[in-house]
């Protein structure tokens, strides 16, 4: 158990000593935020679709927490190339305990960045129906950061470098973002995008934030947890899986 | 007689085609400085992962203590310490947070986890320096910190992977200095490779030659020399492994640092 603490407390001192990333990190999600949640609030108000910023601010929240979380699991590379991780590897620490510890400490990460975020959406306007609610809310962003961790885990075990990156950025994490409905509703969409977008985990994340923020829902807040918690749970396997297989 | 600390039989290792250690079998005594000698490529640190469970043996036999590395490897972690020919250090945490970590991942209770890491960070010239971020320190620093970081659990045995690579002469003379120190008051086994003959000379009780996989020559350097008809111990290990030049491909790590110092000019 100290073990699994001290790489998740390992994780939190690192993230709180790149202030400068901290608030890069920040930049993406407030242009979202801005110029989409003001440029096309008119149109979407127009369709009688309702204030176009109070519906992407739990989509602006999700990405933040996507996007941290997949690359916590990822900087697994940058402690290869550092050696770091050696040092973890030929502790006498059974290397569950090494991956649990990195996901949780990236979750965790994920998790206050994600935050941060939906403080940013309070000052520019954003207000969740229901202050009883918000705590679920929170449960949503943890279980969103549970499933990105996962997978950043699993994809960071299995990169052997940095050239793969770009690879996973544009054909995973990306898509991931785009089809979740963040930035549209998932109502009357065409045929394929409709199944593509049910395949994507972050969809369920993002439908079950709307659902405890803002009282909107399209697969239902129930399914979108036990969706969660299943996606979460393969992927850590996964991700552990991975993670054993490491060969330095 | 002693018992051995590590015992290697017949220890075959395989990448695809390439066969990077070829039926080598060794023996070190427990409380013996054992150097590990050889041309890049020669194997040294492919012996040196699979002894310390980083990589699996194709075949033959590897003890550490009594203990065998593969089915037992959290109890055999625990009773070596090792230094990497690369860093190992977490560069964003301070030299005392690098130092707990270890501890803690090996399971160093706290108290002698504190007292501990005092004595060793104040014999390796680090203590004022605790606070600093590992990043700020010169590579001589570094190398300090990654052996007193080697010692805190109290290992039975310490692996030194060209340790003094890249260091200048004053640190390499120091950083020997306690290795030896330590294993005298320690009874710390060491096993050790490096390029530097001098340094093997000097420190080891025991000297192993290794080429192509294959242990071509072992003993204390005085038997190498007699055995070569060399004056040197370089002579010696010249006369034992030609001199040619060795190729070696670069591996995905190397490639991905000299992509990261590409990004940071």
């Amino acid at each position: 158990m100290s073990a699994i603490y001290i790489l998740w407390l390992r994780e939190l001192k690192k993230y709180s000593r790149s202030r400068a990333q901290i608030i890069a990190s920040m930049g993406q999600p407030l242009l979202y935020l801005l110029v989409l949640g003001f440029g096309l609030g008119p149109v979407f108000e127009k369709a009688g679709s309702g204030n176009y910023r109070q519906f992407i601010s739990p989509g602006i929240m999700g990405m933040t927490v996507l996007f941290t979380s997949v690359f916590s699991g990822i900087a697994l590379l940058w402690d290869r190339q550092f050696g770091f991780l050696k040092e973890t590897l030929v502790a006498p620490v059974p290397r569950i305990q090494v991956m649990i510890g990195r996901t949780l400490g990236g979750a965790t990460v994920a998790m206050i960045q994600g935050t941060l975020i939906v403080i940013v959406c309070l000052l520019v306007g954003f207000r969740p129906v229901s202050l009883a609610m918000v705590p679920l809310g929170f449960v949503f962003l943890g279980l969103i950061a549970t499933v990105f961790a996962a997978l950043g885990t699993a994809i960071g075990s299995s990169l052997q470098d940095m050239q793969g990156f770009q690879l996973i950025m544009n054909f995973l994490v990306l898509p991931i973002f785009f089809l979740s409905g963040a930035l549209f509703p998932l109502n009357n969409l065409p045929k394929a995008l409709a199944v593509v977008t049910a395949l994507d985990p972050l969809s369920y994340g993002v439908d079950g934030l709307r659902a405890t923020l803002i009282g909107v829902s399209h697969f239902g807040a129930v399914t979108d947890a036990v969706v969660l918690v299943c996606v979460a749970a393969a992927l850590l396997c996964l991700g552990a899986w991975r993670f054993s297989k490491i060969e330095i | 007689m002693e018992p051995s600390m590590i015992r290697v039989e017949n220890l075959i290792k395989k990448f695809g085609d390439l066969t990077a250690v070829n039926d080598v079998s060794f023996d070190v005594q427990k409380g013996e400085i054992f150097a590990f000698l050889g041309p890049n490529g020669a194997g040294k640190t492919t012996t040196i992962k699979v002894l310390t469970t980083l990589l699996k043996p194709t075949s033959g036999s590897v003890e550490l203590d009594g203990l065998n590395p593969v089915s037992h490897h959290n109890e055999a972690r625990k009773a070596f310490g090792i230094v990497f020919q690369d860093p190992s250090l977490d560069q964003d945490l301070t030299a005392w947070e690098n130092m707990n970590l270890h501890g803690v991942l090996y399971h160093v209770p706290s108290k002698i986890r504190r007292e501990r890491t005092e004595t060793l960070m104040k014999l390796f010239e680090l203590w004022e320096k605790r606070d600093t971020v590992v990043k700020q320190f010169s590579g001589g620093m570094k190398r300090r910190l990654e052996i007193a970081r080697g010692f805190l659990h109290t290992p039975k045995i310490l692996f030194l992977d060209e340790p003094t690579l890249g260091l200048d002469p004053q640190s390499r003379n120091q950083l020997w200095t306690h290795v030896k120190h330590l294993n005298e008051t320690e009874r710390v086994t060491v096993f050790l490779t490096t390029h530097y003959m001098d340094e093997a000379d000097r420190v080891a009780h025991r000297i192993a030659v290794i080429d192509h996989g294959r242990i071509v020559a072992m003993g204390t350097s005085q038997e190498l020399k007699q055995q070569t008809n060399t004056e040197s111990l370089e002579g010696a290990f010249l006369a034992l492994t030609g001199s040619s030049i060795r190729e070696e491909s670069a591996g995905s790590a190397d490639q991905l640092r000299q992509m990261a110092r590409m990004f940071r000019r």
